[in-house]
């Protein structure tokens, strides 16, 4: 047994004097209360465990499990947009984000992290102290795109640095440089407005759709469905447990009727210029290139576009965003006149006999007209009236005719109406008639109205894809198809047919045919030795003259717009190609792009026949020498042994 | 005077108790760490527990007179700790608490020892007075002397550890027979000191105490620990979701779960049934050292049951009464049942008091 000190100070103080009171009865009361406090406070205790644990215990064991079981969707993978030989233009690519758990983040990991993972230490650091005052469940993200040296470190250090949590994602990878963003678009998070609209009602907020283009025309076809995994995670969301898996069904690829070929002619063509070129088979409508310039990247939408990124995109005066083959709506300037010398034959306004005197120019309604050639063109035929591009054969046979023919004839090649391409926002232009001009501006149609309009000047207003499509249907003998990308199974061939007399036809294409192939004609840049290319040039004004000589001449904004549709062969088109050259002041130079598109068309004709000569021909041999090996009626000795050659 | 003392005499209702909470305690604490870097917290609290017990034993060998005798060097010793603490300690945490042992790496909260100095403080000043009432200068002076340590271990900063100490102050006090008018006198203080108070007490500080009086406010930050808790307690229902069950514990959404919410983490898994046994248990241990305190031999004695009742039961109520979202969160580990040495060590020293007072009675 342990003895205790003796305390002889108490010893001491028991004896000497005695303590006037040392005992405890004083304090039973006091000890008393003690004891209905006690009894007070676990009663207060106990019943806030009732009130937890008994009476609302089915509401917080739903909280609980809202804590722990989460529903982590799948994202569905976005299919892929395809040419029409089946080559990739848009594919997916997986993508690692790192982020930084800040509940298990150490201050002294930083260093080695940043070393690892090839970052700025004070970047990473500075990044950090940011973050500080929001709440901890927040992480950090500290690199996107991770290659794979930066996974192979974060694999390696998972124990070391359990701070570093990586999230997988799929993104859309886009051509280079701004290639074919118009007609493909982009995605991005869907918006709160397309939440409301009944398209999108079975999505969730963050999901990805199609914004733009193809990928918002077709996005319920390359759009899979979610699925969804239902998981236990614990606080930091790790997953611990799995409990249902709802495998997600990916999007459709998407055939387009591009051919990537053409596509980069005509992509390479338009360098540097502002402007569209749209390629179409005019026997079906299919869009086979379709460029638009200035262009944008779509890789910088994919999912968010930076603020940096879409000011300078919006602060572009040429705006960049605009499909200037769809939404470009201009004067078509003299590429009209295969038009209005279709309404003339076949109104019977005149025939190709009927001559015009052109001195330079007309008087019509007290007002003189210039034909662009000052000295005249002396007496102007159809055919020479196309070939030379004269004005003032078209002002008289305009002036003639009246605007409710050419009116009537605008509505027919589909001018005034969209052309049903399947891209969003396609624009209307404008066709110009009385009714028209009554109901826009409130005024009626004056004759002088009519002349401007016969050389596809003022207030006639088309989209290079309604250019394509009018010659491309007349070139046809009168069936235009609707525009279209992609020929999926639903597709519905529903041409606007017009019985137009051959003859007509034929003496407008051979007009066409003159304009290239004819020496000293406006289109001879097109031509293609070898191939019947036929073709209009059109330079249209962008502002009167007036204009143009009251503000600053070389303001590249006021020179005129160059036009060229060009299509051939001339007797059995396969191919109608337009280039609109912004501000390209002379209608010569946009030819030479139509020339490389057509050219590169049959250029890959020629070689896939060669080819397929070369197969056919293999074939055969094939087949021959099979024949020759199969035994059967022939004696045995008619069977030699394979000898060196056919072995080859 | 007889000196010896047998082990009938001990209190073994009161040690049997004490060791259910204990086995209650080191099963929860399996349970909350299974799977985590703490798995072996259940055998060491083991190993703390059977220190305790020799612990208890030391301190009911030393005749308690001579412990409060020795209370001035006590006190100094103390508060040296205290200040060496501050000027030494291992911050953990944010706080200044720890004190690192060296050779068996181990860290002891000093505070917590503290606490006995403190009961016995008490005890020993009012033995001293040797009167049925206590005059209010001689409540300031002790008022005073307790002080010292409670501001040393605010600083580190620590509100929970320091408030206990005036726990053990404010149940003397009151037993010594503090007068009414005194007490009212001291309420009406307390509501000029608390403005005052709130502009020194520690960010974190406020923000536990707002958050615990709106909770929801702030459901990440501070508010998280208390909507976790109370979510685990909930969710534990009347009959719990059984050992190593509940979600709250296992997948960490309860902060701590093994220490200072170890109480929400045996809700969860033990439910209403099993809470109302443990706090019986509570209640029971507390009514006995009570007792002890009725049949002390002196007042002396009666002063540290008293002091060590109250000590508990506060701590009980905070600790607990955080788990229910019913008071702030202060950071008190649960008496006997939370992990960690010093608690445990600090406790069965006290209980060792207990036993001392109680074997003096019958030595007598």
């Amino acid at each position: 047994m342990i003895q205790p000190p003796v305390d002889h100070n108490y010893e001491q103080g028991l004896s000497d004097k005695p303590p006037i009171r040392d005992d405890t009865k004083f304090a039973q009361s006091k000890i008393t209360i003690f004891q209905y406090t006690s009894v007070t406070i676990f009663l207060f205790l106990i019943s806030g465990f009732w009130q937890l644990q008994v009476r609302n215990s089915q509401f917080y064991d739903e909280r609980a499990l809202q804590n722990s079981i989460k529903s982590v969707p799948i994202v569905a993978p976005r299919g892929r947009i395809l040419d029409r030989d089946g080559r990739v233009i848009v594919d997916n690519h997986t993508s690692y984000s790192l982020l930084l758990a800040r509940e298990l983040l150490k201050d002294e990991h930083l260093t080695a992290i940043a070393q690892g993972l090839d970052l700025d230490y004070d970047d990473l650091l500075a990044k950090v102290q940011r973050f500080r005052r929001r709440p901890k469940y927040v992480p950090i993200p500290i690199k996107d795109e991770l290659g794979p040296a930066d996974l192979a470190f974060v694999d390696s250090h998972h124990d070391f640095f359990p701070e570093l949590l990586v999230i997988k994602s799929q993104k859309r990878l886009y051509p280079r440089d701004g290639m074919m963003a118009h007609v493909i678009g982009y995605t991005g998070e869907i918006s709160e407005d397309e939440l409301d609209s009944p398209e999108f009602a079975n999505l969730e907020p963050g999901a990805v759709i199609g914004k733009f283009g193809i990928e918002r025309q077709y996005n319920n076809t390359l759009m899979g469905v979610d699925g969804q995994r239902q998981v236990v995670v614990d606080n930091l969301g790790q997953v611990r447990e799995e409990l249902k898996n709802k495998p997600a069904i990916p999007g459709k690829d998407l055939k387009l009727t591009i051919d990537l070929d053409l596509q980069v002619v005509a992509e390479l063509a338009m360098n540097g210029r502002n402007g569209a070129v749209v390629a179409l088979d005019p026997r079906t409508g299919e869009v086979l290139a379709m460029v638009s310039r200035p262009t944008f990247d779509p890789n910088k939408f994919a999912v968010r576009i930076k603020p940096k990124d879409w000011k300078e995109i919006m602060d572009n005066p040429d705006n960049p965003m605009l499909n200037r083959a769809i939404q470009a709506q201009l004067a078509p300037g003299s590429t009209f006149k295969p038009i209005m010398a279709l309404a003339g034959l076949e109104t019977g306004s005149m025939d190709d006999k009927w001559t015009v005197r052109c001195p330079g120019g007309a008087t019509f309604y007290g007002r003189y007209y210039h034909c662009h050639l000052k000295g005249g063109h002396g007496t102007v035929a159809l055919h020479k009236a196309i070939v030379d591009s004269c004005d003032v054969y078209f002002y008289t046979l305009g002036n003639k005719m009246g605007i409710d023919k050419i009116s009537y004839y605008e509505d027919i090649v589909g001018y005034g109406k969209k052309t049903g391409i399947d891209l969003p926002n396609e624009m209307a232009g404008v066709a110009p008639s009385e009714k028209w001009k009554l109901r826009t501006q409130r005024q009626k149609w004056y004759a002088g109205d009519t002349i401007s309009l016969s050389i596809g000047q003022g207030a006639l207003a088309v989209t290079p894809i309604q250019l394509a499509r009018a010659i491309g249907g007349l070139a046809m003998g009168g069936v235009w198809r609707q525009p279209h990308l992609v020929q999926g199974p639903d597709w519905k061939d529903d041409p606007v047919k017009w019985a137009l007399a051959k003859q007509n036809v034929d003496d407008v294409v051979s007009g066409m045919c003159g304009v290239v192939n004819e020496d000293g004609a406006t289109g001879v840049r097109a031509r293609i030795p070898g191939l019947q290319v036929c073709g209009k040039t059109g330079t249209a004004q962008v502002a009167s003259e007036d204009y143009v000589k009251a503000h600053d001449k070389n303001d590249p904004n006021l020179k005129d717009n160059a036009w060229f549709v060009g299509f051939a062969p001339g007797d059995a088109p396969e191919i109608v190609v337009v280039a609109l050259f912004e501000h390209g002041a002379e209608s010569k130079f946009a030819a030479p792009i139509v020339r490389d598109v057509i050219k590169a068309y049959f250029d890959k004709k020629a070689r896939l026949t060669y080819l397929q000569q070369q197969k056919d021909q293999a074939a055969n041999k094939l087949a021959g020498l099979e024949q020759e090996l199969t035994p059967g009626p022939r004696p045995p000795a008619a069977a030699p042994a394979p000898s060196p050659e056919v072995s080859r | 005077m007889a000196r010896q003392f047998t082990f009938r005499d001990i209190d073994w209702v009161l040690v049997s108790i004490v060791l259910i909470i204990c086995g209650v305690g080191v099963v929860q604490i399996f349970s909350a760490t299974i799977d985590t870097d703490f798995h072996s917290a259940w055998w060491r609290q083991i190993l703390y527990v059977a220190c305790g017990l020799l612990l208890m034993y030391m301190a009911m060998s030393v005749d308690y007179h001579s412990l409060t005798h020795y209370v001035p060097w006590l006190y100094i010793a103390a508060v040296a700790a205290l200040g060496g603490t501050a000027l030494l300690g291992n911050t953990v945490f944010g706080s200044k608490r720890w004190i690192q042992i060296p050779g068996i790496g181990m860290r002891l909260q000093v505070s917590e020892f503290v606490k006995l100095v403190i009961i016995l403080l008490v005890a020993r000043y009012l033995t001293d007075l040797k009167r049925d009432e206590l005059e209010i200068r001689e409540m300031l002076i002790l008022s005073g002397l307790v002080v010292v340590p409670v501001g040393l271990v605010l600083m580190q900063p620590d509100m929970g550890t320091a408030l206990t100490y005036l726990a053990v102050l404010v149940a003397g006090a009151f037993v010594a027979g503090l007068r009414w008018k005194y007490v009212a006198a001291i309420a009406v203080m307390a509501v000029f000191v608390v403005p005052v108070g709130w502009h020194l007490l520690k960010d974190y500080q406020k923000a536990r105490l707002v958050s615990f009086m709106d909770p929801e406010r702030d459901p990440q930050g501070t508010g998280y620990q208390l909507i976790q808790s109370q979510i685990a307690v909930g969710a534990g229902g009347m009959f719990g979701k059984g050992v190593t069950k509940g979600t709250q514990t296992q997948l960490r959404f309860l902060p701590v779960p093994h220490t200072d919410f170890i109480f929400s983490a045996f809700a969860e898994e033990w439910g209403f049934v099993g809470v109302a046994a443990v706090l019986s248990l509570y209640f029971v241990m507390i009514m006995r050292i009570v007792q002890n305190a009725q049949t002390a031999p002196d007042r002396a004695g009666m002063y540290i049951c008293m002091g060590v009742a109250g000590l508990l039961l506060f701590t009980v109520l905070v600790n607990v009464g955080m788990v229910v979202g019913r008071m702030p969160v202060t950071g008190i580990p649960l008496p006997f049942m939370s992990a960690g040495g010093s608690s445990i060590w600090s406790n069965f020293l006290a209980l060792g008091l207990v036993n001392n007072v109680r074997l003096r009675t019958f030595i007598n």
